[in-house]
């Protein structure tokens, strides 16, 4: 596909998650309280999104990622939370 | 139209599924034993859920025109305690010469724990004795890097296992050339809003090629869509994509890959 098929086919959903990923941030910004690891996540995710380095996705994701090696001694519950906190 | 959904957990689905599928072109659903959304008190539930999968769910789908195939395990979300998981791997032997079992899966890891490693060294040493093909699981959102990497070292060490009869599930951007340079098959698996969108699916497509993957819709009792994989058909059709590719990315290579088991026939 071109880049104009591309664009015909994906801007308008594209700017809509944008907007959404916008009111996000306002929305935490407003509200009272302490962030967490997820948002300094997400922050470090956003500055992939700039730029002309290639592979953004990806990058995004390995953003959220436990780049640790090893495995952990103990499961402490099942489910995964998106993003990896590194401190605990 | 037509296609193989390769990885959908249909136990958590209803019959109008069934039949949304088949009217949409899918001619076998292939079902891996997976976590209920609870921890199962027992091995005499897992007995229990291999007699639904291996009994009950194929006559479900024939009602529908569907050939119904399965794969057998403890999932990951259960293996921290061993006891239980050895247990359950002692059963499915006896299971594994039911005519719709295609393999061992959906192993793998879900937090990266010593114990769901260990569990699943059991596991590929029970496909390995039996000459099971593999399904494996790999874990999710901020887990997923690194539980690929160790699934891909346990499995690379084990010099029983063949490389092309193994296929890991729910790749990403982040792990899918990780796989592909193993020489094992690589799943997508299309959900709303974890792992990948029909959009993100095509992206890799176009960026790694169309060899050794299949997409799946891995429905099951959450936010997930059974018809996952030919919306994605269509949206592919809708990016150029020419009709041969699709059957190829939607029927062929599952088919390539499936029918390394002696089970799995369609017509």
């Amino acid at each position: 596909m071109t880049r104009q098929q591309i664009l015909d086919l994906y801007f308008l959903d594209a700017r809509h998650k944008l907007i959404e990923l916008a009111a996000f941030l306002d929305r935490i910004e407003r509200a009272d309280g302490k962030e967490d690891f997820r948002l300094k996540s997400f922050r470090a995710a956003l500055g992939e999104l700039t730029g002309n380095k290639k592979e953004k996705a990806k990058n995004v994701l390995l953003a959220f990622s436990d780049l640790t090696t090893e495995p952990i001694a103990k499961a402490a519950g099942k489910g995964a939370v998106g993003a990896w906190n590194g401190a605990k | 139209m037509h296609y193989i959904e390769p990885h959908a957990h249909m136990v958590s689905r209803t019959t109008d599924d069934y039949e949304r599928m088949a009217l949409a072109g899918c001619e076998a659903v292939c079902e891996p034993a997976f976590w209920a959304g609870f921890d199962r008190s027992s091995p005499a539930g897992f007995f229990d859920y291999f007699s639904q999968l291996t009994e009950h769910e194929p006559k479900r789908a024939a009602k529908f025109g569907l050939k119904h195939f399965c794969w057998l395990c403890i999932n990951s979300k259960e293996a921290e305690d061993v006891k239980l998981a050895e247990e359950v791997l002692a059963l499915i032997p006896k299971f594994l010469n039911r005519p719709n079992v295609l393999g061992i899966g959906e192993i793998g890891l879900n937090k990266n724990s010593r114990n769901e490693m260990r569990v699943l060294e059991m596991q590929v040493e029970l496909a390995a004795k039996f000459n099971q093909l593999i399904l494996v699981h790999t874990p999710h959102l901020e887990d997923k890097l690194k539980g690929t990497r160790l699934i891909l070292d346990v499995l690379k060490n084990d010099k029983r296992i063949r490389p092309e009869r193994v296929v890991i599930d729910h790749v990403e951007e982040h792990t899918v050339q990780m796989v592909l340079d193993s020489g094992m098959w690589a799943g997508m698996t299309l959900y709303p809003e974890t792992k990948c969108t029909p959009a993100r699916a095509i992206d890799i497509l176009e960026t790694y090629g169309s060899e050794k993957i299949w997409l799946n819709s891995a429905c099951d009792w959450g936010v997930s869509d059974p018809l996952a994989v030919p919306k994605t058909a269509l949206e592919m059709k809708k990016r150029g994509h020419l009709a041969g590719t699709v059957e190829k990315i939607i029927f062929e290579n599952p088919k390539k890959f499936l029918a390394q088991s002696p089970n799995f026939k369609i017509t």
